[in-house]
């Protein structure tokens, strides 16, 4: 049981901790681009990504199994029904949302801190560096939402990880299969785990976070 | 470590408004010049016209008789010659001596050299107690000094003050005026001051002019400006009866 639990809060942790990894790392760099941009097209992105945020995880998850499942196109890969193919699902649900958050962020603090390194003599090189230095709370907020969005997430993963026992099995896909199984005292401390687990990541990037602040 | 500045038709609209309609002035090197006008008048819209903060629709801005280069090395070097502060100042994250040093660090320069120059632009505006300070923390007063100081800790050739004591208490005016002087006596930069305070440009300015409306209505020294306008619209602004 206890050895049941770990592995579960384990297998949970570490495909929402890569997703957001894997999220991360396309989306900040991307975000920082876009909010740097005032031209049309950029604007046009952020619009599309603004959509995207409400993308239903659920609808993520459809759209990875149809991808990942043996007729699909990336079926050969066997992914389906593996912790890789929920990395992927939840690396597809986690990204808009950094990205979306990471250009805002850099957006609105663009115009004063360019302007103030412009009229310093800052090259253009040193004007993003600049940016993206007085952009890092708002993006290490963005990876936190991610974060919070990837170890809370049900649909994508229980579409994409079937929730098999000892393979495939997190957190709240296991509450689920708890609850239709009567097994309510499983599910409350899955539940309690999930909690403490996700208040405990959330107060490490939140002291991070307080380090770059001004 | 002077730079004169030449500026002939300069016009700028925004929106249908023009806020520059031909400005006409010219700077010797070294002196400080300060433009007064009510609020709107385009003031600092004329200073970020200059600092390449803004582009003008047309008109021509000379810098020690050329216009700024093409080239974009020759532009930045130009650009590094030109201080700015702004009213309401941006601090960077981290501490009072990282914003000080921020302009000799893109200048790469690294060192002594950098430990020397924070040190002297603190001192200028005696803030040598809060280097380490944290810059989110200093009152209004200290973050305007903080912007003084990172500004000329780079020895600009020309020195773009916007408003830069508005809403300040008496004891950091004193201090940034005495600053101003200074810089001006050491290095011998040209100094543009803008502000609606007449008894700041009267303290401070060799020359002044007013602008009303986009426009340059009257420039004299300043004892000629305040005691002898020639435009009854200046008179009335010296005499703070001008309504706008």
């Amino acid at each position: 049981m206890a050895g049941d639990i770990a592995g579960i809060t384990l297998l949970s942790l570490l495909i929402s901790g890569t997703s957001t990894l894997v999220a991360t790392l396309i989306a900040v760099p991307l975000g920082t681009f876009l909010g740097l941009r005032e031209i049309g097209s950029a604007r046009l992105l952020r619009t599309i990504l603004f959509t995207l945020y409400g993308l239903p995880p659920v609808l993520a998850g459809l759209l990875v199994y149809l991808l990942l499942s043996r007729p699909g196109p990336l079926g050969f890969l066997g992914l389906i029904y593996t912790p890789l193919g929920m990395v992927f699902a939840q690396t597809l649900v986690v990204t808009p949302i950094i990205l979306g958050i990471t250009t805002s962020v850099v957006a609105s603090v663009e115009r004063r801190v360019k302007e103030t390194a412009f009229v310093l003599g800052a090259d253009a090189r040193q004007l993003q560096v600049t940016v993206i230095k007085e952009a890092a709370a708002g993006v290490l907020t963005a990876v936190m939402v991610g974060f919070g969005r990837a170890i809370s997430e049900v649909g994508a993963v229980y579409i994409v990880g079937g929730a098999i026992p000892g393979k495939t099995q997190v957190l709240t896909t296991t509450i689920i299969t708890d609850i239709q199984q009567a097994q309510n005292e499983h599910a409350v401390a899955l539940g309690v785990i999930l909690l403490v687990l996700g208040g405990l990541v959330y107060y490490l990037l939140y002291r991070l976070q307080e380090k770059t602040l001004p | 470590m002077t730079m004169s500045l030449e500026v002939g038709g300069l016009m700028k609209t925004f929106g249908g408004r023009e806020v520059l309609r031909g400005i006409d002035v010219r700077l010797s090197p070294g002196e400080i010049f300060s433009i007064v006008g009510p609020s709107g008048a385009g003031k600092t819209t004329f200073l970020r016209c200059v600092g390449f903060l803004t582009t003008p629709d047309c008109g021509s801005v000379r810098y020690d008789g050329a216009a700024a280069p093409a080239d974009p090395t020759a532009l930045l070097n130009l650009r590094r010659r030109i201080g700015m502060v702004a009213q309401n100042p941006f601090l960077f994250r981290g501490t009072v001596a990282f914003n000080v040093s921020y302009g000799l660090c893109v200048r790469d320069v690294e060192g002594p050299a950098l430990k020397e120059g924070t040190a002297k632009g603190l001192e200028s505006v005696g803030l040598q107690g809060l280097a380490e300070a944290k810059a989110s923390g200093v009152s209004a007063g200290e973050a305007q000094r903080v912007a003084f100081a990172r500004a000329i800790v780079v020895r600009p050739d020309l020195l773009l003050l916007d408003e830069f004591t508005a809403n300040l208490d008496p004891t950091n005016v004193n201090i940034l005026e005495a600053a101003v002087r200074e810089y001006n006596r050491q290095t011998g930069a040209t100094i543009v001051l803008v502000t609606h305070n007449m008894f700041q440009a009267k303290r401070l300015a060799h020359r002044v002019a007013l602008l009303l409306d986009g426009r340059i209505v009257e420039v004299g020294p300043v004892k000629e400006f305040f005691e002898s306008p020639q435009d009854p619209r200046t008179l009335a602004f010296v005499r703070g009866e001008f309504a706008y």
